[in-house]
């Protein structure tokens, strides 16, 4: 290689990372607790005897798996002004991002749900806890065991979606990968860069997985 | 004697197929009542009527001054006061896995009843100690054997200080020789006095602590007494079939 790509690439290092500070990281720190939120309240809508609180659920769960998350995106952020709704790029990533979260991982928290014995619900109960308290107390620590791994896929996937919110005007990572590369045509440099970074962060999140799972597994005998 | 619960023609049916008619019986104050009969008779359905984890569609339940009438719509308040008027030991102790022994029996004063932490972990572990189990607070469920487990179970239903305590098949998941030592405490609490309905198998325990038996069969109650009598001379020729079969099963 060249010495000025080598050039170009330690005068981008900064760039890029702030981009990935700044960016990348709140935009998916952000989307995924809020995701996860969506979720748990479409799961046990989807749950819920409630038939029209599940037919909801079913349809929304629906929507946001039988589209593109790139189409998700470009109607919060390009579609949406025509109904004079303007969002700013970084908060209308976040919607998008929050909500596609919230269908993917509402069908995770839900079989978690589910996997917990009914036994438990009725111990719960016969102890005088209401809905909310069996949830909070008794379900859903035991259902996190179950949904950390799947829950861990789609954070990962997330970190590596949002590289689609440059197609939105967010200077995230990618985009400023994008912007320093064009002027001189050297993309692998920047990409590949780009791609490191990306791929350190989800190595990160894999180890943070690992240690989760160990620590969920503490009082299951092996 | 006062009678601490009455039973009055409890019905319950799950969809066409009628589970429960006509039920009704008097367990006093301070006495012990065995349920027996053939699987599928109805009898743990009768138990969980008890606390409601299977609402009754009629009939009126009383435990202790509160008295609750199924046919008329319950509302919340009111059952989960019903539920606290009777603790809950399932054939499958059913405890919660993520928390430990003594962390399962405060859960329900701690969180349900709002008692203060320190007063339920004290109270905790003397029931730990009254079941046998004053060392094990600190383990998980997995960590205990299935008597251990059962245990623990009734400590937790011990600890929200029901009036009546209510054994679904306690004893019919274990191995058998860890029987003993449940039925034990089971017996230890008759001694002290709690009020207890038991669903059981164990045809020589129920002569042993009941002072009542119930034999049900089909959905209703077909015979009830003193052990010395349903457990001895039936007078109904399908309590002596099962009788029969249970004592002597070749």
């Amino acid at each position: 290689m060249a010495s000025g790509t080598w050039d170009l690439i330690w005068r981008n290092l900064w760039p890029m990372l702030e981009a990935t500070v700044t960016r990348t990281l709140p935009l998916t720190a952000i989307s995924f607790v809020v995701g996860l939120v969506i979720a748990l309240f479409v799961a046990l809508a989807r749950i819920s005897k409630i038939r029209p609180l599940s037919l909801l659920a079913r349809a929304y769960i629906s929507v946001i798996r039988g589209t593109p998350l790139l189409v998700q995106l470009f109607i919060v952020f390009y579609a949406l002004p025509q109904l004079n709704i303007v969002i700013d790029p970084f908060p209308a990533a976040v919607i998008a991002f929050s909500l596609n979260v919230g269908g993917y991982a509402a069908e995770v928290v839900r079989a978690a749900i589910l996997s917990i014995p009914k036994g438990q619900w009725e111990a719960a109960q016969t102890i005088g806890m209401g809905y909310p308290t069996t949830l909070q107390r008794v379900i859903l620590p035991q259902a996190a065991r179950t949904a950390v791994p799947p829950l861990s896929n789609t954070l990962i996937s997330l970190v590596k979606d949002t590289s689609l919110a440059s197609t939105i005007l967010v200077t995230e990572l990618l985009r400023v990968a994008q912007l320093a590369a064009a002027p001189t045509f050297d993309f692998f440099a920047l990409y590949g860069v780009a791609a490191i970074y990306y791929w350190v962060i989800c190595l990160v999140l894999s180890s943070g997985q690992v240690r989760l799972e160990s620590r969920l597994e503490r009082y299951v005998a092996r | 004697m006062t009678d601490l619960l009455t039973v009055r023609g409890v019905e319950k049916a799950f969809g066409e197929l009628r589970v429960l008619r006509d039920i009704s019986f008097d367990v006093p104050a301070g006495s012990v009542t065995a349920v027996i009969g053939p699987s599928g008779s109805s009898k743990t359905t009768v138990l969980r009527t008890l606390n409601a984890l299977d609402q009754a569609d009629s009939g009126v339940i009383t435990i202790g001054d509160l008295s609750v009438d199924f046919a008329a719509e319950v509302d919340r308040a009111t059952l989960t006061r019903f539920r606290l008027q009777s603790g809950m030991v399932f054939q499958s102790h059913n405890l919660f896995p993520h928390m430990t022994v003594l962390q399962n029996v405060i859960e329900g004063p701690v969180i349900v009843q709002k008692r203060s932490r320190d007063e339920a972990i004290d109270e905790a572990r003397q029931l730990l100690a009254q079941v046998g189990l004053a060392e094990k607070a600190e383990q998980y469920p997995f960590q205990l054997s299935g008597g251990q487990q059962q245990r623990v179970g009734i400590a937790r239903a011990l600890a929200l200080k029901p009036k009546l305590m209510l054994f679904d098949e306690p004893t019919s998941a274990l191995d058998p020789e860890l029987v003993g030592d449940v039925l034990r405490v089971i017996k230890d609490l008759a001694n002290e006095g709690w009020t207890m309905v038991i669903v059981t198998h164990e045809i020589r325990f129920a002569q042993q602590v009941a002072d009542q038996v119930l034999f049900i069969d089909g959905g209703v109650v077909l015979e009830s007494g003193p052990p010395a009598q349903v457990l001895v001379e039936p007078t109904q020729a399908r309590t002596r079939q099962f009788l029969d079969r249970i004592l002597n099963p070749i």
